[in-house]
């Protein structure tokens, strides 16, 4: 863990403004999944965060939404920031000693001001408790709908500042939610928050998977009575089928120039991999084997892609070059390897791995080809790397109810999405947006 | 859609179907999912990342009903009622004891060669959906090979997989898991 070391001079307070639009709703009434965490990283960076000033009137508080992200990280751990009158709100407020002698290794301070429009103001600033400086600042515009939205924001700074890492707590998730006959796809945030049904259906959906840049989700449908697979705009809601032939179609993955998508059809007979236009199109077969060759996912260079095929007796692992062509099988451990996930940096993938009766999340390193099995559930499926490849997001079961859980990639840190209703599973994690 | 073409034994048919429809309104089953729209409280917006909007109703077509076969197909006395077969784990082989309901089923097929049929292919539900999908079509595929082997003409019979999504049992048991790997067959129109 690094400490960012350039920080920004104080006075620099970059603005990122968050301009108004349109009808919100309050994301409190859509809460749909709660997060346990289970376990922490070996090293916790200590941090304050102070109660920002003006933010006790809200009805979305900021500072508890920034704790809750950081220490869902697993790699932050919280100092009492209580007790101080007054609490500290500009930099020159802070009596460094004490945060140093409480612990902390930097402080979280800010402030939210109504603005005349309705809007408010939110800026923070994050100040290193030892070199007394700032390392970084920013402030914001917001809705009070926004506010939730803003609070993810800050802590990816914060996380980013602090680790090296990008934070990933603005991002969103998507998954399928299951409650009795009916099948919800539905948008949340990383958190599980403000969780949005985006389609919902009498029929099975599985497989959903984000465009690179989280406007578009590829999924299959069964509404037809037969699996087709759809690409549904989350802009405008406009959805169409671009993969419909003859037969099955299926486990939909996007290029990473979100110009194509690779399917699995099984019109020419079995299920091979195909590539299709993402508005649809002629299918251009990429893979001929007699074999089943399946969940097809695009490396991050768009270069080559990673896919399920049991050609040599087994469900094993491959990997072939994007255009086609011969593929080399990359997992040799165990009889039972499916479902590859690229890392973001394309260094290794996620999988799941069957031991015995179990199935559980696995990674592998495509250059020194360790294997690390990172969860002990029964019936672990449909892992998908968070876009800063430092979690595993993953489907499980507890207690016969499917439920989504998240591991740190190095397996230390475990979180679990618990729904209040229904079956929770495919889950996929969406992509890092510029800001 | 294509239309039908009626063989030799068409007129039969066609009578038999008009008799089947006076005897039965379609049952719910029939007609198309729904795919509905919901809204969660209003059209989100979040400014600087893309909202989410739900989708407008999405339109299904339901098969079309002009193909209800013979009453054979449904009566319960005649092997033409038979409509599923089931595999083993891990296996696309149609086993001995289902052949004959596959063979009748061809028979069928090659007698009213206007007539089509799905094979649903579903697998139990352990470990990756989108391979259980596969190991779906592959026992439905298996079901189409042997009726083509039989008489059946390919675009008669066309070959999906519900993979683990359908399953008839939901415990996690063998008597349960054997009774989810199965082909389904599903008259157009049914």
């Amino acid at each position: 863990m690094t400490f960012v070391e350039r920080a920004r001079s104080f006075g620099a307070v970059l603005g990122l403004l968050i301009a108004a639009s349109g009808v919100f709703f309050a994301p409190s009434a859509l809460a749909a999944l709660t997060i346990e965490i289970i376990g922490t990283g070996a090293k916790q960076i200590p941090v304050a965060i102070v109660p920002f000033r003006a933010e006790d009137g809200l009805s979305q508080k900021v500072t508890p939404v920034i704790g809750a992200d950081l220490v869902r990280s697993g790699v932050i751990k919280l100092v009492d920031a209580g007790g101080l009158n007054p609490p500290p709100y500009e930099p020159q407020d802070i009596n460094y000693g004490t945060w140093r002698s409480r612990g902390a290794d930097a402080i979280v301070i800010g402030s939210v001001a109504p603005r005349s429009d309705g809007r408010y103001d939110v800026q923070f600033r994050l100040m290193d408790a030892q070199k007394q400086v700032q390392l970084a600042g920013f402030a914001y515009t917001a809705s009070a709908a926004q506010l939730r939205l803003t609070a993810h924001k800050i802590a990816d700074v914060v996380y980013e500042k602090l680790t090296g890492d990008p934070g990933v707590f603005s991002t969103r998730i998507v998954y399928v939610v299951k409650q009795g006959r009916r099948f919800d796809l539905q948008v949340a945030d990383a958190d599980g928050f403000g969780a949005q049904t985006v389609l919902g259906s009498n029929e099975p959906i599985i497989s959903p998977s984000w465009s690179p840049d989280g406007s578009r989700i590829a999924y299959v449908s069964f509404e037809q009575k037969k699996p087709v697979v759809y690409v549904q705009s989350l802009l405008t809601g406009a959805r169409r089928p671009v993969a419909n032939f003859w037969g099955s179609n299926s486990a939909p993955s996007w290029s990473p120039d979100g110009s194509r998508l690779a399917v699995v059809l099984s019109k020419d007979g079995g299920s091979q991999i195909y590539l299709v236009g993402a508005d649809g199109g002629e299918a251009v077969r990429l893979t001929r084997s007699s074999s089943i060759d399946t969940e097809p996912n695009f490396s991050p260079d768009g270069k080559s892609i990673l896919f399920t095929s049991d050609r040599g007796g087994s469900p094993q692992i491959y990997r072939m070059p994007a255009s086609g062509g011969q593929p080399e099988r990359v997992t040799f451990e165990g009889s039972y390897n499916v479902s590859p996930r690229h890392s973001p940096d394309g260094k290794a993938f996620t999988f799941i791995q069957r031991s015995g009766s179990r199935f559980n999340v696995a990674t592998q390193d495509f250059a020194t080809r360790q294997v690390q099995v990172l969860t002990d559930g029964a019936l672990d499926e449909s892992p998908t790397f968070a876009p800063n490849g430092r979690m595993v997001l993953y489907a499980t079961e507890v207690r016969g109810r499917g439920i989504l859980s998240a591991v740190s990639s190095d397996g230390r840190v475990k979180q679990r999405l618990v729904s209040d209703a229904g079956d929770v599973r495919e889950p996929a994690w969406g992509p890092l947006l510029k800001q | 859609m294509k239309r039908f073409r009626f063989g030799l034994l068409g007129l039969n048919i066609v009578i038999l179907a008009a008799l089947a429809a006076c005897s039965s309104a379609p049952t719910k089953e029939q007609s198309g999912a729904a795919v509905e729209d919901r809204k969660p409280g209003g059209p989100p917006t979040v400014v600087d990342r893309p909202p989410v909007v739900p989708v407008d109703p999405a339109t299904t077509r339901p098969l079309s009903p002009d193909q209800i076969g013979s009453a054979a197909l449904r009566d319960p006395k005649n092997i033409l009622s038979k409509r599923s077969i089931f595999f083993d784990y891990d296996s696309n082989l149609v086993k001995d004891e289902y052949k004959p309901i596959v063979a009748a089923h061809a028979r069928y097929l090659q007698q009213n060669g206007g007539t089509k049929m799905r094979v649903e292919g579903n697998a139990d539900d352990r470990g990756s959906r989108e391979y259980n999908l596969a190991l779906g079509q592959r026992r439905a595929d298996a079901v189409r090979q042997m009726m083509q082997l039989l008489g059946a003409k390919p675009d008669q019979v066309e070959t999906v997989s519900f993979g683990e999504e359908k399953p008839r049992c939901n415990e996690a048991a063998e008597s349960c898991w054997s009774q989810n790997r199965r082909g389904d067959i599903v008259y157009q129109g049914e």
